[in-house]
């Protein structure tokens, strides 16, 4: 195992607006193991960043307890971090977001961490409207403690050793969709192409949004019965055409025949433009969305690209109405209001 | 009527004719013909339509990049699976060992040095390229411009330097030599001249039961090793050591022995090798020359004097003429000599000089100027007859596409000097071999010598380093004289001289994992360390005193892991993979991208970083299960071999490339190989 990587980098490594390369956005060398989903899905969220012209330091990962939570220690060195207990992350998230609505979030959780301890969590950060970008790097398994089915393992997959999963998966997407999530996005770690464009959109995007990323475990979900494997999902797939992010105040330059592309227009001005393969398909219409997703669940294929958006939602601190300015700038005279105004508040409830 | 564009007749059959174009006039020639073997003006023309369309391909195929940098991208077609079963593909991966001319295995050694094992990376070297004590103080390192940090970091591996760690740390060498058959083979090889090439020619047969005789003028053995190569660069003791090593394998000596007919010699011999240099230094023929001989010296033989110890003092003003390493050892000479005021003028602007870089710099290091763009006019003598100055002309220089051109600029300046040095090229001299014999030359009065063979246009007879095409270096003679001796092996045993022994090559896995990785993968990241330099005062004072004192073992080591490894050859197999990107995400160079196929021209464009060196090749695999290729560029790969490291199915494998050039000392290990 690799316990260093060369500082050395490519002479001709592009920069972006920043002068910072995509090395600059890297993290610690990964001790997943070699060839896991999840160390595509942190080269994903480099790249975005990247792209982005994202400040590290104005960024803060959370996470909870499994292979995806550990994750974050995989890319962007500089920002901030906090690592919670199993399932408790939406709740830091939550808390931190009402503080400081300044940083971006990026929680990054697993299917352990989020359908199974954690999902009473998970589902109100989502009923919340938590301003966050929730990563969920779906294996199916219960990776570090030695291959276990976890609650998204589809019913005819079987473990590595030959059992029989009973019991049928929960739908992150659907049940977010369903708990009003705004931005929910089902793609595949070894699909860099898509997967990238999602994730900066979910970065624009104000609001909760949910990124449920199939990302095969190598290690013991990864043979032929199972069905997150890199060959079952690359089988199976059915990406819902190219999807595309366009920065504010750039051409969109992918070219789509007329009323085959659908263009959502994000919080920031910068658009997401889908090409359409299904021409009764609009990712703003909820009841649509959850049609499709069953539909392809019946058909036995793993539907990904963006389900939903409502680019029109309050986020939490909006909703609550919070002051502009991050409650953790407040001073003493913004806080507390004086005697004067107490006496006057005083005087309205006598 | 018939449409006879580009057709033509010729004996009644038409013939298809197509203009090049101007860019590969130079290359193909005016135009392309090729016969469509018909007389029916009607059944030639779909076969000239053929014939057209392939030539236009072979224009396509052709055409030059942009870049002009002379290289060919390989056409319209999709990039093919590249083929690493033929060992020339990884062999230039490495470069520094592909760009020099014995192909010593450079990286290997350099691990020995890491590892301490003075003794077995001196003999790698030894047996590649003869002379590592020599090389490793004289050498013309083609292998450092060429060496891979100089493009991901700053400067190469002062690889050079290294290979004198070998010589100068290592033990009693003796017991790993090859041995010497106490019976013989019957066969008697004549070896003219003891330089590099011939001595080469020497240590390479000797072992396989050759009797050899070497003739030399001089009364010791080296060639220009001994006679142009100063002591304070390269010491006696060091040349004596490498130079005698092969004389005591085995070899006669007759040294005092200037052949002055190859007539007479010829016939005492199965095959001869000329491997007598370049020995004869260029005069300059300017009024004033013939009036003052006395004080104008050529500079080869000025310095052959000086080796002798015939000469040892010279005047206090000195001119040196020429921009070459000849001119930088009669200045340095000069200066150690007693001269205090030595001027080097060379014609040409400093830029343009032939001189090594380092070479030019310790002359300058030593306090003498450089005065470019000064053109000899006249010698310039006193009233007695005696020199006293030169005259120049300052010259400009001018490029116009690229070449360059003199100019002229009317202003003369004069240098008061004593003595004058002329180092202003080297020319073959072959006044005693007769041209009745059987040897062609050419309109330089170069013997005709095959490329390859090393033969010339006498069955028996083979030239060898300086002898064969013109001043080169000691590498080259060296290189010669493996391919002479595999010639003349050849040549004895009655084999085609053209079916030669390929290189041997292996591909190794190596092992890999935290604290047991095969080979060190953490490089170093410091910048290339400094020679130490003995004190200058000192030297300039001491005409033996070398003036380099080569690394000590602590910077030895430090310098060592610098290097990259570049023969640890990261092989990938495409049915192994998987497509999970990992090797993508972990390579700290960007190197590898999985794409869809495309030509090369296109492939080059969209990596994750543009492929834009294109004297380095991309790696392309097979199609894999998405209908992706992967493709690597070979340009910028530290070799740290974190792609298989981070590989969950083997499908990246790191191999050491064990490339050993064809020589004889081979010989018998290839038999070995066959029989087993």
């Amino acid at each position: 195992m690799s316990y260093f990587k060369p500082i050395n980098k490519h002479p001709n490594l592009e920069k972006n607006k920043l002068g910072l390369t995509r090395r600059d956005y890297e993290g610690g060398v990964s001790t997943l193991c070699a060839g896991c989903g999840h160390d595509s899905i942190s080269a994903c969220i480099i790249e975005a960043c990247f792209r982005l012209n994202i400040e590290a330091y104005k960024v803060a990962k959370l996470s909870g307890i499994g292979c995806s939570s550990k994750a974050p220690a995989y890319f962007l060195n500089a920002s901030h971090g906090f690592n919670s207990v199993h399932g408790r992350m939406p709740s830091i998230a939550t808390g931190a977001n009402c503080a400081n609505e300044d940083l971006l979030y990026l929680g990054v959780s697993g299917d352990g961490d989020s359908a199974s301890i954690g999902i009473g969590q998970f589902i109100h950060a989502i009923r919340r409207q938590v301003n966050m970008v929730y990563f969920v790097e779906n294996n199916g398994t219960y990776g570090l403690t030695k291959g276990q089915f976890s609650a998204t393992n589809d019913l005819e997959s079987k473990n590595k050793y030959g059992e029989d999963n009973l019991f049928p998966p929960i739908d992150l997407t659907s049940m977010a969709i369903q708990m009003g999530a705004s931005y929910v996005a089902r793609s595949f770690s070894g699909d860099r192409d898509q997967l990238v464009p999602l994730i900066m959109g979910a970065i624009q995007h104000k609001g909760f949004a949910l990124l449920d990323i199939i990302s095969p475990c190598v290690t013991f979900n990864n043979h032929d019965s199972s069905t997150k494997s890199y060959d079952y999902i690359r089988n199976h797939n059915e990406a819902m055409g190219k999807t595309d992010f366009v920065p504010l105040g750039e051409e969109i330059k992918t070219n789509y025949d007329d009323g085959s592309s659908v263009e959502v227009k994000l919080h920031d001005g910068s658009r997401l433009s889908l090409e359409k393969t299904d021409h009764n398909f609009d990712p703003t219409d909820a009841g649509k969305s959850l049609e499709l997703i069953r539909e392809k669940n019946k058909e036995g294929k793993i539907i990904t690209g963006l389900l939903y958006v409502d680019n029109k939602c309050k986020p939490l601190t909006e909703i609550m109405d919070l002051p502009d300015k991050p409650l953790n700038t407040l001073e003493q005279d913004e806080l507390c209001p004086g005697s004067e105004i107490l006496e006057e508040i005083n005087k309205g409830l006598s | 009527m018939s449409d006879k564009k580009y057709l033509f007749k010729r004996n009644n059959v038409w013939w298809v004719k197509l203009a090049v174009p101007l860019s590969l006039r130079s290359e193909l020639g005016y135009d392309l013909r090729r016969t469509t073997g018909e007389k029916d003006l009607d059944k030639a023309i779909p076969i000239r339509d053929k014939i057209i369309e392939e030539f236009k391909t072979e224009f396509q195929i052709r055409k030059v990049n942009a870049d002009d940098k002379g290289i060919v991208l390989r056409g319209t077609e999709h990039m093919q699976k590249t083929d690493i079963s033929d060992p020339q593909y990884f062999h230039k991966v490495v470069d520094c060992q592909y760009a020099c001319p014995a192909h010593t295995n450079v990286p290997e050694y350099i691990r020995l040095i890491a590892q301490k094992k003075y003794d077995d990376a001196y003999m790698l070297n030894w047996e590649s390229n003869v002379f590592p004590g020599i090389l490793g103080r004289t050498c013309d390192r083609p292998c450092e411009p060429a060496c891979r940090r100089g493009r991901t970091h700053d400067k190469p591996v002062a690889i050079c330097r290294l290979k004198r760690v070998t010589y100068d740390y290592k033990n009693d060498i003796d017991p790993y030599l090859p041995d010497i058959p106490k019976v013989k083979n019957g066969k008697k090889i004549g070896l003219i001249g003891a330089g590099p090439a011939s001595l080469t020619v020497a240590r390479d047969l000797l072992p396989l039961g050759y009797e050899v005789t070497i003739f030399e003028k001089d009364n010791k053995p080296g060639g220009l090793m001994r006679t142009n190569i100063p002591s304070f660069r390269l010491p006696a003791e060091v040349l004596d050591e490498e130079v005698y090593r092969i004389i005591k394998m085995g070899a006669e000596l007759k040294t005092n022995s200037y052949i002055d007919s190859l007539e007479k010699v010829i016939d005492s011999f199965d095959a001869v090798f000329v491997g007598t240099g370049a020995p004869k230094g260029k005069d300059l023929e300017i009024p004033g020359r013939k009036e003052a001989s006395e004080n104008i010296h050529i500079g080869i033989d000025w310095l052959t004097s000086i080796a002798f110890e015939h000469t040892k003092s010279i005047g206090k003003k000195v001119i040196v003429i020429g921009g070459g390493n000849t001119a930088m050892d009669c200045c340095r000479t000069a200066i150690r000599l007693g001269a205090d005021d030595v001027k080097v003028t060379v014609r040409s602007p400093k830029s343009d000089m032939k001189a090594s870089d380092w070479e030019l710099e310790e002359a300058i290091d030593e306090g003498i100027p450089i005065l470019d763009n000064t053109s000899p006019k006249e010698f310039l003598l006193d009233d007695e007859g005696k020199l006293k100055g030169m005259k120049f002309e300052k010259m400009e220089a001018q490029y116009t596409d690229g070449k360059r051109k003199l100019i002229p600029t009317g202003e003369e300046i004069i240098i008061e000097c004593d003595d004058v040095l002329l180092a202003i090229g080297q020319d073959n001299a072959f006044p005693w071999i007769e041209k009745n014999i059987g040897i062609d030359f050419n309109e330089w009065d170069c013997p005709v010598v095959d490329k390859t063979t090393m033969q010339s246009s006498h069955p028996k007879v083979f030239f060898g380093g300086d002898a064969a095409w013109g001043p080169e270096n000691i590498i080259w003679a060296v290189a010669h004289g493996h391919q002479a001796a595999i010639s003349i092996d050849n040549f004895c045993s009655e084999v085609d001289l053209f079916d030669r022994p390929p290189p041997l090559t292996n591909l190794v896995s190596q092992k890999m994992g935290i604290h047991e990785w095969s080979y060190d993968n953490d490089v170093s990241q410091e910048a290339r360390l400094e020679v130490p330099h003995a004190d200058l005062k000192q030297a300039l004072n001491d005409l033996k005193m070398e003036v380099e004192l080569g690394f000590d073992e602590k910077l030895a080591l430090d310098e060592a892991q610098r290097c990259l490894n570049c023969d640890m050859q990261t092989v990938f197999q495409e049915k192994l993979c998987i497509e999970c990107d990992a090797c993508v995400d972990i390579c700290p160079t960007d190197c590898i991208t999985f794409t869809t196929n495309d030509t090369e021209e296109k492939v080059r464009e969209k990596l994750r970083v543009p492929a834009l060196n294109l004297d380095q090749d991309l790696y392309v695999s097979g199609k894999l299960a998405t209908g992706r290729v992967m493709i690597k560029d070979e340009d910028m790969c530290v070799h740290c071999g974190l792609c298989a490291e981070r590989c969950p199915t083997g499908a990246w494998d790191i191999q050491k490339n064990n490339y050993i050039e064809a020589h004889n000392l081979n010989k018998g290990r290839v038999k070995a190989k066959e029989v087993a």
